[in-house]
């Protein structure tokens, strides 16, 4: 080691160079036949005739309606929205924890030295991997037009696909984030005999607890925008709103209930910044 | 005359994934209660063999009893009972930045403590005298309540200590434990884990980087070097020219505690052959 420092002339280049020049070359490369199979064309929406059609149909949204009667159903979708994004989400979080403990590698005590119940770790590790996967494999419209027909119309069926596939996002970020935190106070634990679930309260939580909670919020937010479209396909709340103004080709509704979407985003990324700071 | 032995390390090799070998050939008995030091240079492999005996590291040739058992031939719940029996000092203290000073003390009972007690523990800690205790012994007992992270690295290490003073092991590996404490601190630190092991009978094996501070509180002074050790003498033995030769790829210095006037009457309180004294030490710049 001490011989490295006593070798006389600096190296001349950077021995990664290559190594990086080829990389970015190899991503340029790939990436171009996908723009192009993407139709990859933004210009076109600068073309005068098309401004002229998105102009038309967002200008169809103003102003937005204010009708008492219209405000009064907006107020029960937005509740209803609401109610089905923060149940699905509870479940998926139920379904996600153990999957996501399951996962990460950081808690495993067999992998130390490795120890005794080695490849039944393994084994569990990837069949939790798996499980997550196929949670999430499937997008959260499949499972409610699944649901709906079994449920019939109305929320529950989009708390159910809400939470199937949200637990299996959720399951996979969750032991991303724990993998990515200091992962040695967790290790230290379990080597002085400490449980999975003491080691991760004790040893991860603490160091991952803003990102867990933000990530949460996080999907909390993108939930209540899915269950919008799966309000189209007959799962409630504001989607299915928005399904009939849009059919009745009423705009200004429609403006109303986009307005309720910002402030709903709005409201998400406030609860997400407390959240934060309560827990630096 | 016959105490048990606490650790026994038998041919142990060790080489790490990525073909460095750490350990060779590495033999070594521990007595229940003994205290032991091993110093040697950077890279020597100190920390290594801790992680052997702290059964962190499964060795890649040889044997290894720990408490008198074979760790890599018990089951799942027993090397965890295992575990809970030994304590580890870290050089670097692995303790969550966003935890207080309490919790990450009291941690140090995880191993013992029931779940429900470990998460109550979160919420209202369940022994606050206890880790009053340990931090008091460490002369910090005033930053119980404080996070970690307004801590000084120094401060950090000495809980890290009270950690395992709490946890109260058997066995007690400590890893370079006052590498980030002033000579002054660093005495005191030591001195503390030699009286814990007096108190309860308890084996200490440490790392250290300071050659006095070895010779002072320990009666075994282990050298290794390249993964082998190369003397294994009661303190009153080792001689200035065992040293040299242990550190020579250091240069000629000894590693040895700052210059610094309270670390300098360790030779005079040893009382040792003339052979151990005087070191050279590191000169101030």
């Amino acid at each position: 080691m001490s011989a490295v420092a006593l070798a006389g002339t600096p190296p001349r280049r950077d021995p990664h160079a290559r190594r990086r020049a080829t990389a970015t070359l190899i991503a340029l490369v790939v990436l171009w036949p996908m723009l192009v199979l993407a139709d990859f064309r933004p210009w076109a929406l600068f073309e005068a005739g098309n401004l002229k059609v998105m102009g038309g149909f967002v200008g169809g949204f103003i102003p937005p309606s204010t009708s008492n009667e219209f405000l009064g159903l907006l107020l029960k979708a937005t509740i209803e929205t609401l109610a089905m994004a923060t149940a699905g989400i509870a479940l998926s979080f139920v379904i996600a924890t153990p999957l996501a403990l399951a996962m990460t590698g950081a808690l495993s005590v067999s992998r130390i030295g490795p120890g005794p119940g080695r490849w039944r770790g393994e084994l569990l590790r990837h069949a939790a991997r798996g499980v997550l996967t196929l949670l999430r494999a499937v997008p959260e419209i499949v499972w409610a037009l699944l649901f709906v027909r079994a449920l019939g119309l109305g929320p529950a069926a989009g708390v159910l696909a809400l939470a199937i596939t949200y637990g299996g996002m959720l399951g996979k970020v969750y032991a991303e984030i724990l993998e990515s935190t200091d992962t040695r106070p967790a290790r230290a634990l379990l080597e002085a005999g400490s449980s999975r679930l003491a080691a991760l309260f004790y040893g991860l939580v603490p160091g991952a607890a803003q990102e867990l909670a933000s990530y949460t919020v996080y999907r909390w937010e993108c939930a209540v925008r899915a269950s919008v479209v799966m309000g189209f396909v007959g799962a409630g709340g504001l989607g299915q709103l928005m399904d009939q103004s849009m059919k009745m080709l009423n705009g200004g509704e429609a403006g109303s209930i986009l307005l309720v979407f910002l402030l709903l985003v709005l409201l998400a990324d406030a609860l997400s910044a407390a959240l934060r700071r309560l827990l630096t | 005359m016959a105490a048990p032995v606490a650790l026994s390390l038998t041919d142990v090799g060790l080489v790490h994934p990525n073909g460095q070998r750490a350990l060779a050939g590495v033999s070594l008995e521990v007595a229940a209660g003994e205290r032991l030091a091993i110093i040697g240079p950077s890279g020597a492999g100190k920390t290594t063999l801790l992680r052997v005996a702290g059964t962190a590291l499964r060795p890649s040739e040889g044997r290894v009893q720990v408490l008198q058992a074979n760790p890599w031939q018990l089951g799942a719940r027993a090397l965890r009972r295992l575990r809970a029996r030994v304590g580890v000092v870290h050089q670097a203290p692995p303790i969550p930045p966003q935890l207080r000073v309490v919790t990450a003390i009291l941690a140090g009972r995880l191993g013992s403590w029931s779940l429900w007690r470990a998460i109550g523990s979160l919420i209202y800690p369940s022994d606050i005298a206890g880790a009053h205790e340990a931090l008091a012994r460490l002369d910090l007992a005033d930053r119980l309540f404080d996070r970690c992270d307004r801590l000084s690295g120094g401060q950090l290490q000495r809980v890290g200590i009270a950690r395992v003073l709490y946890q109260r092991p058997e066995l007690m590996l400590a890893d370079e434990p006052v590498s980030a404490l002033d000579p002054t601190l660093a005495d005191a630190a030591v001195g503390q884990l030699i009286a814990q092991s007096e108190a309860v009978s308890a084996t200490l094996v440490a790392s250290l980087h300071a050659v006095d501070l070895a010779l002072k509180w320990f009666p075994r002074i282990v050298g290794m070097r390249a993964g082998h050790v190369v003397f294994d003498a009661p303190a009153a033995d080792v001689t200035r020219e065992m040293l040299v030769e242990l550190y020579a790829a250091e240069g000629k210095v000894l590693p040895t505690q700052a210059n610094d006037p309270s670390a300098v009457p360790v030779v005079a309180r040893r009382g040792a052959g003339d052979g151990v004294l005087p070191f050279s030490r590191p000169g101030c710049r």
